[in-house]
């Protein structure tokens, strides 16, 4: 079913919100009653529609942060100057309906057909949500391939599913660099993702990896360059970009 | 019949912006958002070139210094992402689709465009042809950089924005219509944004 995300007209669906979750101060995962859902792949998103009294529209993407066969979920950030996401992770509560439709998307997507190459996720800030998918989805269906998380965060209360991502053991390893603010005592990364940290996280060609670049697009900008100069072939780089106006 | 969602009022309707030229599900920006599935590529100009190919052959090609040699227009438009942002009176540096297929002689009815890094989109001929498509090598009288296709990326404002390919390399011709990169992972073969065609099926 890789590479194959056609499936017939995606219709838009009322769903009820379930629970939300306060990840960090500016972020809320948002679990979903979706009467119909066909299934999805781990990194692929939904569209939501939020419809106002006056009939005012207002649509976006948001990455899909549960495993396929686990209650669909999205994490929203909160964008001050946003229009949809202060209201997804400020006024939203269980028991309200949105629509949605999805999922979309079949190309930042793992597993990447019968691939078990070493896996590498490069996330900047709220670009971790489609790699918890795919992390969640690696646990469930028991997979040993070796993956690696590196995430680049403001500072620690800015880290996405922290507790989730500190308790990931098997074959997972996650390194954080804080670019802002560090705690006393920080023994991890600081500053942005340099090649020199790429070089030292990033797996040898020769073991043939994959990685997936997701964030905003300083940052995948930068880091699919630097795999680039690692001499990652480019159709081993997946990349999602988000410019600061919210949805990938 | 859409719900209402409960205590959401949006922001945009008193903003300054024409409404009518805002497709169905759109928002205004004013940033310039970057939208792409692989890391940016970096052509050396002197290798540069953009083809005209049918059926294997390269039936014209055209260095960077003979594709700037042709005649270029500014374009003003409006464009549209398949993300939801809209970017309204984008200005544009470019050389007219009309311009290089004149060269050519086919009967072609569809083009696949082709881009660095293997990117490919597919259009109707009549989409490209007639004024509506251009191959844009500056943005805002600048050079267009890399991260939003340059040296030079397809420009057809009428479309989804996925259809104007970064890096583009050149268009193949062909008799019949087959899917691109996109198009393949689900989006819409055609992407209109007035018709809302996102994704197959719409």
């Amino acid at each position: 079913m890789a590479g194959t995300a056609v499936r017939g007209r995606l219709t838009w669906q009322d769903v009820t919100v379930v629970a939300v979750t306060d990840e960090t101060a500016s972020v809320r995962t948002i679990e979903l009653e979706v009467p119909d859902w066909a299934g999805h792949q781990a990194g692929q998103h939904l569209d939501v529609r939020l419809t106002a009294e006056d009939g005012y529209v207002a649509e976006r993407s948001y990455s899909i942060a549960s495993a396929p066969g686990e209650p669909v979920a999205i994490t929203v950030e909160r964008l001050d100057d946003g229009e949809v996401s202060p209201y997804l992770t400020e006024e939203l509560r269980p028991g309200d309906e949105i629509e949605i439709r999805g999922p979309i998307g079949g190309y930042f997507v793992w597993p990447w057909h019968e691939d078990d190459s070493p896996l590498l996720l490069l996330a900047g800030g709220s670009g971790v949500v489609p790699f918890r998918s795919m992390l969640r989805h690696r646990a469930r269906i028991g997979s040993s391939t070796p993956a690696k998380l590196l995430l680049s965060a403001r500072s620690l209360p800015d880290v996405i599913y922290r507790s989730e991502l500190d308790a990931l053991r098997d074959g997972v390893e996650v390194i954080y660099t804080l670019t802002r603010q560090q705690p006393p005592g920080w023994s991890g990364h600081s500053g942005r993702v340099t090649n020199a940290l790429l070089r030292e996280v990033a797996w040898p060609i020769s073991q043939h990896p994959i990685a997936y670049v997701c964030g905003p697009t300083a940052f995948v900008e930068s880091v699919a360059a630097g795999l680039v100069d690692l001499s990652y072939p480019a159709d081993r780089i997946k990349t999602e970009r988000y410019g600061g106006v919210g949805g990938p | 019949m859409s719900p209402i969602s409960r205590g959401f009022h949006g922001r945009h309707r008193e903003s300054e912006v024409d409404k009518s030229r805002v497709p169905p599900g759109q928002y205004v920006t004013t940033d310039f958002p970057v939208l792409s599935a692989g890391p940016t590529p970096h052509s050396p100009l002197e290798n540069w070139s953009f083809s005209i190919r049918q059926a294997g052959d390269t039936r014209k090609s055209w260095s960077w210094e003979e594709l700037r040699a042709l005649p270029a227009e500014d374009v003003t438009v409006d464009i549209h992402c398949v993300t939801k942002w809209s970017k309204l009176d984008t200005m544009w540096q470019a050389v007219s689709i009309d311009t290089l297929l004149e060269q050519v002689e086919h009967q072609a009815q569809f083009v696949l465009a082709f881009s660095d890094g293997g990117y490919t989109t597919n259009l109707p001929l009549a989409d490209v042809t007639g004024g509506k498509a251009w191959v844009a090598f500056g943005y805002d009288g600048r050079p267009l950089q890399p991260e939003h296709g340059g040296p030079a990326r397809l420009l057809v404002p009428h479309l989804y924005f996925w259809k104007s390919a970064k890096w583009v390399r050149g268009l193949e011709l062909l008799a019949a219509d087959e899917p691109g990169f996109w198009e393949r992972y689900g989006y819409n073969n055609y992407g209109d944004p007035w018709r809302e065609q996102r994704y197959a099926g719409d």
